[in-house]
């Protein structure tokens, strides 16, 4: 992009014409605690047809932006003491209540991150996209009927005439974001404000919609806003970047420059705490260390300077924003030597994690596990079976990280319950240090939890909100007796959260005062608390921001090392289960597709869905992702009440033949310790 | 959907089967008959033969057994008994009290859903404003205020501000609709006070929780005007948990206004159950639990469908 240069030369120019220019916008809300400064004095702009990405983990203050430019803040508690939202020469924050209203849905929409509840469950779907029409566009009924089929065909949902009259709990996730597209497109706005538009979504859904939105925003020449935690969407989008942190812009420029040349060590920190997907596993993740502040109370100076590597003295003060070498900006004392070169990250000081030279005898050994669910349909009384996992096999040997990727509904969190037999086998067995767990009674169950435990995704509800810490990760030592009494007890309690990386004071702690990731901490402290050998990792790092998420995988990889675990990794990222694990299995419908060594996996895929799967993930690098036409996968998951014949895959394949449709594809072994379900490979 | 009302009909039997068996015995199990109620209630002095001869007329000296499939052989032909006590037909003695209860309920329901629904909407929409401080005033009073104390209250005003009192004697509707109004729109007003405010405070929450979902935030975001976003976003959302209460309180009123009909003087349900439970009149009273039983199942099963109606997620899962 050589116009980039040329863009931040003539800033001022740019800004004249701009479409909205934000001017130094401060929001605080009001809270029992006193007032959280939500964003503080934000000033950027968007052109006309240009895609704008605002980064920052969560709490950093990018989705309010976006909801006080729409003036969606909640009333009661939002305010906005300071600061202006020009768009079209208006002032939005200045427009009286019905004249906003006005510009809603017609000249800005937004569309929002979670497509399963943004849509209003008891009205129809035609209903909610003609209603931007019929209100800011005059058409009646019949006009606005023939734009919604219309919208319908443009964001790719087919027979749109019978789909306005169904309800939204009748469109899978990637469906309802569709419609929020066509809603958002409704009235041909010039600015589309999307708020982490595929956080909820599957990485081949994913692809599919913003394939879809970078499309007809180039088409209808619409500005775009993307809002995301994701550095690989941003990389595939934007033209532009601004990274936020704790409420400030911290760095702006253009994509290309903010991923090679970042000038905010923020920003070159969170670039390398992301498992990348086309990198080989070298080393440890670099992480930033540390939390983000407390918004009730930053601290005074740089609000990087307690997590960052190459604070000094002048940190202490408040930075501006500097112009940077790059043509952006940066709110970095030391932005010119990060130009010149002078500080580079620093190297991580352990070299690759010394993995474990597994044994060839299997810890645990899954054969032909299958799980049917039987349902019960509502009203009309339907009824069938889900084979939520059909004839999967897989070892495990001691010290080992088995990744399991694979798209919602593919099973791979239904084997990690029948493996802690929380749920219980329709077939196949389970053989943990040669016992089989697929029959064992409740009191062997017992004996064998203490050795198979289990970190769950989410750790905001998986912790007792009544307990405090110290409690939680006691309760397993006193159940099994682990410990004779209460003083061991504590005892060993403060030395699991050291173990994970807490202060021992935490255990007097409840839930609520934690962050997440350390809440993820003491969801792992609980899981050691038992001497496992061997943790399932249900997506234990799925919820968390990406410098949190570095941290968490370090520490796992740490007490492997240590302790010589083994975990069973559950994941929907590719990137992270391509960071932490040794083999990966890839799951589809309830089925494994592929069994591979980690780097062979990735590098060369025999199985066509292994092979859509690695493509539709975006890489955070400019410079790879807009070269490259992604493949992209067409259709969605079958409908598991009426299955697929043959492969389960056939409907969606690009390989798929005849054949397909009628052989079910066994498990082989294609190359030496390479298996793929496949009859094309 | 038909196959499910159908089946959900059908599911009503055995329900209605097991109230049967509890009320016919449970009430045998007490001591005492109507017979001794009858004859020997006031201290009267009357024989044994006497008394086995008028028990044997009403047959309870069968077993029990055949006492019970006599009354479900009458109940499947739709013949409900005779009193004990007055020996007319159940269906009789029931009807015209329930024509009173059920027009008293209806009246009660309606005064009580139209002032809930504004009343509950603007102070969820005026949240912890004067506003909205006022209703929940208003209806913390309701749900304290006994409805026969607050009836009271309303004949005694009457009789004090206009020196008027309500007709004594229940006018069926369809006789005289004005003075069959004039006489039951008060005790619809001292229950309905009740009812209402219990309604209220649950549109007040619900639509305070739908107000905060995310559709609503997404409605907004169209430009939708604020009225239609709580009129047809909000509101229909909100009114779901709404219907559940109504039907509820609506089942409650029907059987359970005893005190309130004392007060307003009104033979209904509620003192001819009182009645008949002191007398041991026992067909009366199977008669009336099994009545009541029906009401809440068939009132409960309305309910389901119509949240069927209103919500597309039931309709079509």
């Amino acid at each position: 992009m050589n116009t980039a240069v040329l863009d931040k030369s003539s800033k001022t120019a740019a800004s004249a014409n701009a479409l909205l220019q934000v001017d130094d916008l401060h929001v605080h809300f009001a809270t029992s605690r006193g007032t959280v400064r939500a964003v503080e004095g934000l000033s950027f702009h968007v052109n006309p047809g240009e895609v704008v990405a605002i980064v920052g983990e969560s709490g950093s203050g990018k989705s309010v932006s976006a909801l006080s430019i729409m003036r969606l803040l909640p009333r009661l508690t939002a305010k906005i003491p300071h600061g202006r939202v020009m768009f079209n020469g208006r002032n939005l924050l200045d427009l009286p209540d019905e004249k906003m209203r006005e510009i809603r849905g017609r000249d800005i929409s937004m569309i929002f991150q979670e497509p399963m509840t943004s849509l209003n469950p008891i009205l129809t779907i035609g209903l909610q996209i003609m209603e931007p029409l019929t209100i800011h566009m005059g058409m009646n009924e019949q006009q606005a009927r023939a734009r919604a089929c219309e919208l319908l065909t443009l964001v790719g949902i087919t027979d749109p005439e019978r789909r306005l009259e169904q309800y939204p709990h009748q469109f899978s996730g990637g469906m309802r974001q569709r419609v929020m597209i066509a809603i958002g497109l409704a009235c041909n706005p010039k600015l589309v404000i999307a708020d982490e538009p595929t956080t909820a979504l599957d990485v081949t859904i994913q692809a599919q919609i913003l394939e879809l939105m970078k499309d007809l925003s180039r088409k209808l020449n619409i500005a775009l806003i993307v809002i995301t935690h994701n550095l690989g969407v941003v990389a595939r989008y934007a033209d532009r970047v601004i990274v936020m942190y704790a409420a400030r812009m911290v760095e702006e420029n253009v994509a290309e420059n903010v991923f090679h040349k970042p000038r905010h060590p923020y920003s070159m920190g969170l670039l390398r705490s992301v498992p990348r997907l086309d990198r080989p596993r070298g080393s440890k993740l670099e992480t930033i260390e540390g939390l983000p502040p407390n918004a009730a109370a930053f601290p005074p100076g740089c609000r990087f300077a307690p997590r960052c590597p190459y604070k000094i003295d002048i940190c202490e003060q408040e930075p501006p924003l500097f112009p940077t070498d790059t043509g952006g900006l940066s709110r970095c004392h030391r932005h010119e030597e990060i130009a010149a070169g002078k500080i580079a990250w620093a190297a991580s000081d352990s070299k690759s994690s010394g993995e474990m030279v597994a044994s060839t005898e299997a810890l645990l050994s899954v054969t032909n596990l299958t799980k049917h669910f039987s349902v019960h349909g509502g009203l009309r009384g339907e009824s069938g079976i889900v084979r939520a996992v059909e004839n999967v096999s897989f070892d495990i040997r001691p010290g080992e990280t088995l990744g399991l990727v694979g798209e919602s509904g593919c099973g791979k969190t239904t084997v990690g319950r029948l493996i802690l037999r929380l749920e219980n086998p329709t077939g196949g067995e389970i053989r943990f240090e040669g016992e089989n767990l697929a029959d064992a009674t409740a009191s062997e169950m017992k004996a064998i939890r203490r050795k198979i435990q289990v970190i769950f995704q989410d750790p905001y509800s998986s912790l007792n909100p009544r307990m405090t810490v110290g409690q939680i990760i006691g309760e397993p030592l006193h159940v099994y007796n682990l410990v004779p009494g209460r003083k061991e007890g504590e005892a060993r309690v403060s030395q699991l959260l050291e173990q994970v990386g807490l202060r021992p004071e935490m255990a007097a702690r409840y839930p609520h005062q934690l962050s997440g990731g350390q809440r993820q901490r003491v969801g792992i402290a609980r899981a050691l608390a038992m001497e496992p050998s061997f943790i399932v990792c249900d997506e234990a790092v799925s919820a968390l921001d990406v410098s949190i998420q570095g941290q968490i995988i370090n520490l796992l990889e740490d007490l492997q090392r240590r302790l010589g675990l083994a975990y069973l990794f559950i994941a929907h990222d590719l990137a992270v289960v391509r960071h932490i694990s040794m083999r990966v299995v890839v799951m589809y419908f309830g089925r494994v597709m592929e069994i591979a060594d980690r780097d062979t996996l990735y590098r060369e895929p025999l199985h066509p869905y292994t092979k859509v799967l690695l493509d539709a993930a975006p890489v955070p690098d400019p410079s790879i992702e807009k070269g490259r036409e992604p493949r992209l996968i067409e259709g969605e998951l079958p409908s598991h009440l009426a299955p697929p014949t043959g492969c389960v895959f056939n409907t969606r394949c690009s390989m798929a033949i005849d054949e397909c449709r009628k052989v079910v594809p066994k498990l082989e072994e294609k190359k030496p310790g390479h298996f793929a379900a496949c009859i094309r490979v | 959907m038909l196959r499910y009302t159908i089946r959900r009909v059908l599911l009503t039997i055995p329900t209605l089967l097991g109230v049967a068996v509890l009320v016919f015995f449970m009430l045998r199990i007490v001591p005492g008959d109507v017979i001794e109620v009858k004859l020997r209630a006031d201290g009267g002095n009357v024989s044994q033969e006497v008394v086995d001869a008028e028990r044997k007329r009403f047959g309870l000296d069968k077993p029990l057994v055949n006492q019970f499939a006599d009354w479900m052989v009458g109940m499947a032909k739709l013949d409900f008994g005779t009193s004990m006590w007055t020996e007319r037909p159940v269906i009789e003695e029931i009807s015209l009290r329930l024509q009173l209860s059920l027009q008293v309920a209806i009246m009660a329901t309606l005064i009580a859903v139209f002032i809930a629904i504004p009343l509950g909407t603007t102070a969820a929409l005026f949240r912890d404003t004067w506003l909205d401080y006022a209703v929940r005033i208003i209806t913390i009073g309701g749900l304290s205020i006994p409805s026969f104390w607050f009836g009271m209250l309303i004949m005694l005003s009457l009789l004090a501000l206009f020196n008027w009192l309500p007709p004594i004697t229940f006018t069926p509707i369809y006789v005289d609709p004005i003075a069959n109004l004039t006489q039951l729109i008060w005790p619809a007003l001292a229950v309905g006070y009740r009812y209402c405010a219990v309604v209220a405070r649950m549109i007040r929450s619900s639509l305070l929780e739908v107000l905060n979902e995310d559709y609503i935030r997404t409605a907004r975001a169209k430009g939708v005007f604020e009225k239609l976003v709580v009129s047809r976003h909000a509101l229909r959302n909100a009114l779901l948990p709404a219907i559940t209460v109504i039907g509820l309180e609506f089942t409650f009123l029907i059987g359970g206004l005893v005190v309130t009909e004392q007060v307003f003087n009104l033979n209904g349900i509620g003192q001819l159950f009182v009645q008949s439970v002191s007398r041991n009149d026992f067909m009366l009273i199977q008669g009336m639990v099994m009545l009541i039983a029906a009401f809440y199942v068939f009132v409960n099963l309305a309910i389901d469908l119509l949240y069927a109606v209103f919500d597309p997620r039931i309709r079509y899962s």
